[in-house]
């Protein structure tokens, strides 16, 4: 799968010795935290560095990194979706302490002894360190407003969200559980990657093991919501996350299957504007709908009701 | 770019098309050439018998040596031959192994994708429905087929074409040979993603036999895109990849130049996918590589066609689908523990997970039901 070149840039971190950027525009509140004052988020320390203040992707706009993070990495003043660790999606999204996590003990090995730059699973090892995650999904059971339901979810900064044998085998058995025990499904996905190239064949094979068991899980009746985030490509997006019976996005999400880098290196024509984002895909028919951040928990309770007796 | 030759009236590869590692095959052919043609002037002149059985000696020396160089070619080799200009592609087979084939046009949406080319054919006696990727051979057809890169309406027009012939119980076959699907503007546009992820789900729930063959490149998504399958062969010398040598490269080392590395780093030939039990058999090419003897592959392809077909043709169509998740369903390679350790038994000689339940159970810490 092609692999996005570089990842959108989340949150940046500026040196905090250096205070805000020249120019910038801060409420004055924020201009008198210390940095001390910061403190991150479990699990989310990764997606927010050290540093009180920040700058918007979206509107350039220096920002004050906790109001960011209480707004669940939503820019307040544009809602530019920054992206958001897989822990902190299911604070947002799932009842509190719903989640019970299943089959956290799969991790990955290395089945063709890749070595690039390092090991691969020096890698994954770093990568483990770094995120607190054993791999990039998370998956299990829990409530949304009282409506239990199987969850999934791809953590966009694990190895970039990329789908090797442990996601391929942890969301495969989820959606197979998911259909034994008759419950929804929803899986959020984040991968900039698409198929993991470190494993190889093996990532790609997953393409196939998730599209088939939710083949099985809709022919046993299931309801299965698909929730992309940015960015969602390659072999994730052409496999179980455009298989949703719905399917979600957040603002402004980088969703394909070709990385703009490479359609323009083919192409060689200027791309066009918004291109391959989520509302170029609801332009195009291949999404349902466009929920921001906020109103995702609710959209999801109300899709979950249709189809929950 | 050069011109193209069709392979099955041109058995002698243009210049053009010579690979670097093939250089001592071409100069035993034409050591092989010369002594013919002294032959011919020597008729029945003294030393003509001598000459006779020096052209024996070489001719068997000249397999011997194609045998050779083709039994031990780099990744980046195979890759090369794979993409061979003279390589048969799936029109060639259908010319060669196929009768009666009736083509299908188009996706009933959009347009007609020349790269995937679709229809009804005779295997033999059996009746089949051919899916196949098609690369172009001269450059008016490789500029329509984008060298083999299908547009979501190709895959659609595959799709199309299969549910049609799941509804008669008209086998399968797919002939994949594609560096992958289309990276363009309209391809994402129509939805190239979504339609390949489409196919995926159907063709894993379609109620006829699926006999898979990647007779050339099988490049990411875009060969899996026709690639589930019963049974899923390679020929010798193709590759099947998450990515190609190049893209790969490119990521690792930023620069395509080390593409022979990461062919090698990738592990894509038929020999390491059917080590890691993904294929389930490789076709053997005659010496030299199918680009030499089109025929000859030809041969080897359709008894593997017709071999795979008699083996899964009375299995009831329950079964058939139960088999075809679990083939799929068991590839990955993975750790867990506590407390057993599932994969890789042996390093480096992983192999895909090999435990053949049927249902895989769900591991510890799985959900009780409530
Ligand atoms: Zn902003």
């Amino acid at each position: 799968m092609e692999q996005l070149s570089s990842p959108h840039a989340d949150v940046r971190t500026p040196d905090p010795a250096a205070g805000p950027p020249a120019g910038a525009t801060l409420p004055m509140a924020a201009n008198r935290s210390a940095p001390t004052d910061h403190v991150p988020l479990p699990h989310a320390s990764k997606k927010v560095p050290e540093g009180v203040w920040m700058r918007c992707d979206g509107c350039s706009a220096t920002l004050f990194r906790k109001e960011v993070e209480r707004n669940r990495n939503v820019c307040p003043q544009c809602d530019h979706h920054f992206t958001r660790a897989a822990r902190d999606r299911i604070a947002d999204l799932l009842d509190p302490d719903t989640f019970e996590e299943w089959y956290a003990d799969l991790r990955p090995a290395d089945p063709l002894s890749f070595n690039d730059r390092r090991p691969y699973p020096d890698r994954v090892a770093a990568e483990q360190q770094r995120t607190g995650l054993n791999e990039a999904a998370l998956v299990g059971q829990g409530f949304i407003k009282g409506i239990r339901l199987v969850f999934g979810i791809t953590d966009s900064g694990f190895i970039m969200g990329s789908m090797g044998s442990v996601v391929g085998e942890k969301l495969t058995r989820a959606i197979e559980e998911a259909t034994r025990l008759r419950l929804p499904l929803v899986i959020v996905s984040g991968s900039g990657g698409g198929a993991r190239m470190h494993e190889g064949i093996f990532s790609l094979m997953q393409m196939a093991k998730t599209s088939a068991a939710l083949a099985r899980y809709h022919a046993a009746g299931g309801f299965f919501i698909s929730v992309l985030t940015h960015p969602t490509m390659g072999g994730v997006a052409a496999s179980f996350a455009s298989l949703g019976d719905v399917i979600l996005a957040e603002p402004r999400a980088l969703i394909g299957f070709a990385g703009p880098k490479v359609i323009q290196q083919t192409v060689r024509v200027k791309l066009p504007e918004g291109f391959q984002r989520s509302e170029f895909l609801l332009e195009h028919g291949f999404i349902d709908r466009i929920v921001h951040r906020k109103d995702l928990r609710s959209t999801l309770a109300q899709l979950l009701n249709y189809v929950t007796p | 770019m050069p011109p193209a030759t069709n392979p099955n009236t041109n058995t002698k590869p243009a210049n053009q098309y010579r690979l670097p590692f093939e250089a001592p095959i071409f100069e035993m052919e034409a050591r092989l050439l010369e002594l013919e043609a002294r032959q011919a002037q020597a008729k029945g002149a003294d030393g003509a018998a001598g000459l006779t059985d020096q052209i024996k000696t070489v001719r068997r020396e000249l397999v011997g040596l194609k045998r050779a160089i083709f039994a031990n070619l780099s990744p980046w080799e195979t890759v090369q031959v794979s993409r061979h200009q003279l390589r048969p592609q799936s029109r060639d087979y259908l010319e060669l192994i196929f009768d009666q084939f009736l083509e299908l046009h188009g996706d009933r949406a959009v347009g007609d994708d020349p790269a995937i080319v679709t229809g009804f054919a005779h295997l033999g006696e059996q009746k089949v429905m051919f899916v196949g990727h098609q690369k172009g051979r001269d450059l008016a057809e490789r500029t329509a087929c984008n060298f083999g890169c299908a547009h979501p309406e190709g895959y659609r027009k595959a799709l199309r074409a299969m549910k049609l012939a799941a509804r008669h119980r008209l086998p399968i076959i797919c002939l994949i040979d594609t560096p992958g699907a289309y990276p363009g503007i309209q391809a994402e546009e129509r939805g190239q993603a979504a339609i390949i992820a489409e196919n995926l789900m159907a063709m894993s729930q379609l109620q006829t036999p699926i006999v898979c063959v990647v007779i050339g490149e099988g490049g990411s998504g875009g060969a899996l895109g026709i690639g589930i399958g019963d049974r899923v062969g390679m020929l010798e010398h193709s590759y099947y990849s998450v990515i190609s040598p190049e893209g790969c490269a490119t990521i690792l080392w930023k620069t395509a130049d080390r593409k022979d590395r990461a062919a090698e780093a990738l592990k894509m030939t038929a020999k390491d996918l059917l080590r890691f039990g993904i294929i389930d058999e490789i076709i053997e090419e005659p010496p030299g590589g199918a680009h030499r003897d089109p025929r000859g592959a030809a041969v080897a392809l359709k008894g593997f066609l017709s071999r795979s077909l008699r083996k899964i043709a009375e299995i009831p169509a329950d079964q058939l689908l139960e088999h075809r998740y679990q083939k799929f369903r068991r590839i990955g390679a993975f750790f867990e523990d506590p407390p057993a350790e599932c994969v890789p038994p042996d390093s480096p000689g992983t192999e895909a997970r090999a435990d053949s339940d049927p249902v895989t159970p769900p591991a510890n810490g799985a959900p009780s039901p409530s």
